[in-house]
């Protein structure tokens, strides 16, 4: 297979609603114009520049909405456009993004919109994600049930200390107070306040799990031609990948999925990265239970198996640690279900534009953004770098 | 090859399957329904799932019922080793397209794209409201019959049909299933009473359960597969203003864009597979696709039936190419046009031309 002929793809505009627990203020469609707004605002581009739109969320009982693409084509300004709709569960937002990248890489489209959106206060994702049907073991009290045993098992296998969870948490919602977007801002989070929070789904306390949030984040897409235009730096794709597996079979690892290993492995085969942790310079990952940050370090590469938390109990992974991760936030900070995949993607975008703010790692030059979804079975991810890419 | 390609690479329809498409499937799970389909077209070009290069679905969780409903079926293509795969929650032909796209860029040289749904489990109709702007059209809960009818209706008034016509499509559609085994009506239907003036039974598509398989590939690596692939010579797919207000419903300018993107006027075609649910819809997209208003001018439409036969929602589409490329493998067709539809009165539709080699 060759991929020599690809287009090069930029990220030019990023945009993000303020992500909170209810916006009552405004419709499924005005929520998704306001970060596509922004996002076209960030390229100083206009609805008129925009060749297709990609659109992603998770499940559509969320809204109580079946395919809500056809109804905001309007608000996306899509109406004589092409527009897809990607569902891949939790990794969608990374999804979303792949695709829209596609377009442009394989010179369909010069200009994508792609935009991803979870409106979470029209229903109780607690109970969208309780799945009591015939024939199929049931997800048991939404994520955390699922998911709980999973994190059990690792810190069985790795013999990691209790308190990694909790440092997780604290440091995430630490982030959070650097972003302006972030739902949770909790000025006075402590680390003993994470600690004495009610467990939940043993061992996952209250503060070690995500919030449920509305809120979109938008990002414009487009080819080398477009990038030399752009006012402000591009953040360049350097690889993109996607990896799915059944559900349930006997000789799934859920604690590393073999998928998530083997799209890592496919992004740093395109990005040329064979050492991902000296590198890359901050990686966006999907969090949504504090104990994923180690247990992703060691999908991802960054560390040995069973080596994961000890990298986050060194303060590797703090904003100023050697190998920032979720400088944002992270999903334990925010979580709009079907962009957070997206979230992760736009924020490692703006890392390597310099253009994160407050929560800028200093001098990213390369970026991992990260997304999982269903029963830890489908991975999406990208690798974003200042530069234009090699070949 | 008679034609000079616009996109980066050519790529073909190589393999089709199809369920046979039922009104009821109480004893099938959709993994059931899906993968004796997936099975047959990868035995058709002698892949296995893990030599594919891509994967992508179509389907709908609020037509089955539950929410991450295409997590199982995944099961059902053997996702093991782990697979690159995607899913649209859309009919499988914009499965199809993100397939090609995914081609087109060189990171892949073969895909299996599917799609399936069952409607039997609910009440279609209804299920099908709830696709409207949910805060002005949907809480009214006009049903996809309803809103066909007043696009009949728009078109009556134009004078662009009247209902003898109509029925008259309806006729050719199941009598063309006939030759089609998978079909769920097949034969002489009676036309029967009015469902919504001015349609009746007959302009109506039926209610069924179906699933669909296509597996595309690229340049030598489909004609390695296929003797005679059927080449997605343009593709592209364009979406209207959902308010039926805000639309003229006798006319779909969206698939005319479309079906320019897509090259389909540059030379004629010998076959239209058109995802016309109504029979007042197949009078709209002939008009938007340049096909003459009936039989007699050398387009073979809908010869399979199309989907007054067998309407699986989410499938219908992709099973528009998998005939019209069907054909083309078989030589029936040398350059046909393959139509999908989605959203209220054809609001967003997809068009794809398919030609095949000549000798």
């Amino acid at each position: 297979m060759s991929t020599s002929g690809k287009e090069p793809v930029a990220v030019v505009g990023v945009g993000q609603t303020k992500h909170v627990a209810a916006r009552h203020d405004v419709s499924l469609a005005g929520l998704v114009r306001e970060a596509a707004a922004r996002a076209l605002a960030d390229a100083e581009l206009t609805w008129a520049d925009v060749d297709a739109v990609v659109i992603g969320k998770a499940p559509d009982f969320f809204e109580g909405v079946m395919m809500p693409e056809l109804y905001l084509a309007d608000a996306l300004g899509a109406v004589g456009k092409p527009m897809l709709r990607v569902h891949t569960a939790g990794s969608v937002g990374g999804s979303t993004a792949l695709v829209a990248a596609n377009l442009v890489a394989a010179r369909v489209h010069r200009t994508v919109l792609t935009l991803a959106f979870e409106k979470q206060s029209e229903s109780n994702a607690m109970w969208g994600l309780s799945l009591p049907i015939p024939f199929q073991q049931p997800l048991l009290a939404g994520a955390g049930g699922f998911f709980a045993p999973h994190v059990r098992a690792y810190m069985r296998r790795t013999g990691a200390p209790d308190a990694v969870g909790s440092m997780v948490a604290y440091k995430d919602r630490r982030n959070a107070l650097k972003n302006p977007y972030a739902h949770l801002h909790e000025h006075d989070i402590t680390l003993e306040k994470v600690q004495a929070s009610p467990m939940l789904w043993d061992p996952i306390r209250y503060s070690e799990t995500c919030p449920s949030s509305d809120g979109a984040c938008a990002m414009v897409l487009t080819d080398r031609a477009g990038a030399a235009r752009s006012p402000k730096p591009p953040a360049w794709v350097h690889g993109g990948a996607m990896r799915s597996e059944p559900t349930l079979f006997a000789g799934k690892d859920f604690v590393s999925p073999q998928a998530g290993k083997d799209c890592a492995a496919d992004v740093y085969r395109q990005a040329g990265i064979t050492d991902p942790r000296r590198e890359i310079d901050a990686v966006e990952m999907y969090v949504p239970f504090s104990w994923y940050e180690p247990m992703w370090l060691e999908n991802l590469g960054f560390a040995q198996e069973g080596e994961g938390w000890k990298m986050t109990e060194a303060g590797v992974t703090e904003l100023d640690g050697d190998l920032p991760v979720n400088p944002s936030g992270g999903v334990l900070s925010t979580n709009p279900i079907g962009a957070s995949g997206m979230i992760r993607f736009a924020e490692a975008a703006l890392q390597v534009r310099g253009l994160a703010g407050e929560h800028q790692v200093p001098g990213a030059r390369r970026a991992l953004g990260h997304a999982y979804g269903g029963g830890a079975q489908f991975f999406a991810m990208w690798l974003v770098g200042a530069e234009l890419p090699a070949s | 090859m008679p034609r000079t390609s616009r996109y980066a690479r050519d790529v073909a329809v190589v393999a089709f399957a199809q369920s046979d498409h039922l009104r009821r499937t109480d004893e099938l799970s959709e993994v059931e329904m899906v993968m004796p389909v997936l099975h047959e077209v990868l035995a058709a070009t002698g892949l296995k799932a893990g030599e594919i290069g891509f994967t992508c679905s179509g389907s709908s969780d609020y037509l089955a019922g539950r929410a991450f409903s295409f997590t199982m079926t995944l099961d059902g293509v053997g996702a093991w080793p782990p697979i690159s795969e995607s899913h649209v929650e859309m009919d499988g032909a914009w499965a199809l397209y993100e397939a090609w796209v995914k081609i087109q860029t060189g990171e892949a040289d073969t895909a299996l794209v599917y799609s399936y749904g069952k409607s039997s489990p609910g009440s279609v109709r209804d299920v099908l409201t709830r696709q409207l702007d949910p805060y002005y059209l949907a809480p009214l809960w006009p049903d996809s019959v309803a809103l066909a009818a007043l696009q009949a209706r728009a078109l009556i008034d134009a004078g662009e049909t009247d209902e003898a016509a109509l029925a008259g499509v309806a006729a050719r559609s199941r009598a063309a299933a006939e030759g089609n085994p998978h079909a769920q009506l097949r034969g002489a239907v009676p036309q029967g009473e009015y469902q919504v003036a001015p349609l009746r039974t007959g302009d109506c598509p039926p209610i069924g359960d179906g699933a669909a398989a296509v597996v595309l590939a690229a340049g030598d690596t489909a004609r390695r597969l296929c003797e005679r692939p059927a080449w997605i010579t343009g593709i592209d797919h364009r979406i209207e203003a959902h308010g039926l207000g805000l639309r003229d419903l006798t006319d779909s300018p969206s698939t005319r864009l479309a079906a320019e993107r897509a090259g389909l006027f540059e030379a004629p075609v010998d076959t239209a597979e058109l995802h016309a649910p109504f029979s007042s819809q197949e009078v709209v997209l002939r008009k938007a696709l340049g096909l003459g208003p009936g039989d007699g001018d050398g387009v073979a439409v809908n010869p399979s039936g199309g989907a007054l036969a067998a309407n699986p929602v989410m499938a219908a589409g992709l099973i528009r190419i998998g005939e019209a490329a069907a054909r083309i493998h078989r030589g029936a067709s040398d350059r046909a046009v393959a139509h999908a539809t989605s959203g209220p009165c054809l609001q967003q539709n997809l068009v794809a031309v398919l030609e095949g080699d000549r000798a």
